[in-house]
């Protein structure tokens, strides 16, 4: 576990849909590293395959559908996707984590959100119930949730949008991962909102240390939370570098389609 | 708002307190039972077929019984085994439906197609085959009932199970390591119950009519113990001599047997089930 290397190395990542011989490529080939602490973005528009690129990290795949996935996932030079399911499950949640696009349907609709958290603690750290409490009550606390004992024992719907997507963040940094991926974590809440939550990711990212994956499609978003930026359009990464240098000097005729599309405000005063 | 129409869930509260109702008198037939009737059910007199007397409210049968005793006795047999088959084919349907369900694929093809293999016999003919196969003791007619019900519970378990798996929480459960195993029967079961809850007292009605045709057919429990089934099939002879001998317990039967509908009905409404 030194802290040479990247944390996540990531070699001829395909993944494709559908059945042997029939399938759909939807990732096709890419290769990127994570270093430890290092926050990445991925952009691209809707169906370019980063969503899949992240849950095929996690070997997450969509259900009901099959999914062949091929190169190699490296954590910390061991290969994710040849590992055995039980130790798949001991990596997700506490090695790597994940934030999902939709707060609204993430959590279990008929268990509290304390209990949410309590199992997961519970399952990957073998804490008591009441250490685990403590420590759901701490994290609550630490993504921002006001009087987090008794809101811990509220269900899901008794939250806000922007208040789930907490518990979610809550839910993925509680056993201190070493890479938090983001998938959309702020398309789905409203634009107050959204900047919260990204300035509570940053401030997580600072505190724990750990490196942070984030994926969206608006560039807006990115500026400011990651170092490096990937590009996707169609299954490939078709331009990466440091942030700024993307934002002052697009390569890809693409890129610049997608700096192009972020509305800016002297335009919209110029069309009223 | 201010139609004075009753809420959407105010005749459905009305069905399931009036099945609650019916149900607290069924439950209590079955727990209190003996101490309940007014004398034992293998008790004889020398009045044989008697109408309605201050002693005997609902006269007496064939060899002097009291009816009402033995409607009471009787009872708790036929309902014990409606209990007790009910829950058995719950619990299989249960493990097979959410297995069936959850893991799809292969498991999903093989257990459903050995259902269906049940499914597929008329639920009279299975039964009498198996209890004469088996032999007409009350663990096999149990165990008989519970599995021509197992295979219409798994479905009903099944149906719901594969569209919740696919709900984000499942995934979101999923990424932070639960178990297989907990995702299954913490994060889908419990947001599927509703539907097996209707189902499950449906199925009660339905055993009520299965129990006692069994034991009208002398595949129920062996006599002299009552049952309603068997009292049927005993008192059909002298049906014009004392018809209280055969209305009282095809009335028993209906009376329990509709006391699942309503319930099932005002549950139905009451977990608003259909409308997700």
């Amino acid at each position: 576990m030194s802290d040479a290397g990247p944390l996540l190395q990531v070699r001829d990542l395909t993944a494709a849909f559908g059945r042997a011989g029939a399938a759909a490529p939807v990732v096709k080939g890419i290769s990127f590293d994570v270093a430890p602490g290092e926050a990445v973005g991925f952009v691209g528009e809707s169906g370019c395959g980063k969503s899949v690129t992240a849950r095929a990290i996690l070997r997450l795949a969509p259900e009901g559908a099959s999914v062949t996935l091929g190169g190699r996932v490296a954590y910390r030079g061991r290969d994710l996707l040849q590992l055995p399911a039980r130790e798949m499950e001991q990596v997700r949640g506490r090695r790597i984590a994940m934030v999902f696009q939709d707060p609204m349907a993430s959590l279990n609709p008929v268990m509290t959100v304390g209990q949410q958290i309590d199992d997961m603690l519970r399952h990957h750290q073998n804490l008591s119930r009441r250490a685990a409490r403590r420590r759901t009550v701490d994290l609550l606390g630490l993504v921002g949730i006001r009087d987090p004992a008794s809101r811990a024992d509220d269900y899901p719907h008794q939250f806000s949008g922007g208040m789930r997507q907490r518990v979610m963040i809550a839910m993925a940094v509680s056993c201190e991962p070493d890479l938090l991926i983001a998938d959309e974590p702020t398309t789905a809440l409203d634009v107050t909102v959204q900047a919260q939550i990204l300035r509570l990711l940053l401030r997580l990212r600072h505190e724990l240390g750990m490196a942070l994956m984030l994926i969206t499609h608006d560039f807006g978003v990115i500026a400011g939370m990651v170092e490096q930026v990937f590009v996707m359009h169609r299954g490939e990464i078709v331009e990466r570098g440091a942030v700024d240098a993307i934002f002052r000097d697009p390569q890809h005729p693409y890129t610049r389609a997608l700096l192009a599309a972020i509305p800016r405000i002297e335009t919209a005063r110029r069309s009223s | 708002m201010n139609d004075a129409a009753p809420r959407p869930g105010a005749r459905g509260r009305l069905l399931l307190t009036i099945g609650l109702v019916m149900l607290a008198v069924l439950v209590a037939v079955m727990v209190l039972g003996p101490s309940l009737a007014p004398y034992s059910p293998s008790r004889t007199t020398p009045d044989s077929l008697a109408g309605p007397t201050a002693q005997h409210w609902l006269g007496t049968d064939s060899i002097g019984r009291d009816l009402l005793s033995r409607l009471i006795v009787g009872g708790r047999s036929t309902l014990l085994i409606t209990f007790a088959s009910v829950a058995l084919a719950l619990c299989a349907g249960l493990v097979l439906g959410l297995a069936s369900g959850y893991l799809g694929g292969r498991v999903d093809l093989v257990v459903m197609r050995l259902l269906d293999v049940i499914f597929a016999f008329p639920v009279f003919l299975l039964a009498i085959a198996v209890v004469a196969a088996l032999g007409p003791t009350v663990p096999n007619l149990i165990l008989t009932i519970a599995i021509v019900y197992t295979p219409t519970l798994a479905r009903v378990v099944r149906a719901p199970v594969l569209s919740v798996k696919r709900w984000d929480h499942v995934e979101a459960a999923r990424s932070v390591g639960v178990r297989e195993f907990d995702i299954a029967t913490r994060h889908v079961l419990p947001l599927v119950v509703s539907p097996i809850i209707v189902q499950t007292s449906l199925t009660l009605a339905n055993t009520i009519f299965t129990v006692t045709a069994l034991s009208f057919l002398g595949l129920g429990p062996p006599p002299p113990d009552p049952n309603w089934g068997s009292m049927l099939a005993e008192a059909r002879q002298f049906m014009e001599l004392a018809p209280l001998t055969v209305i009282g317990p095809a009335i028993a039967i209906v009376f329990a047997s509709l006391t699942f509908i309503v319930l099932a009905n005002g549950l139905r409404e009451a977990l608003d089930v259909g409308s997700r």
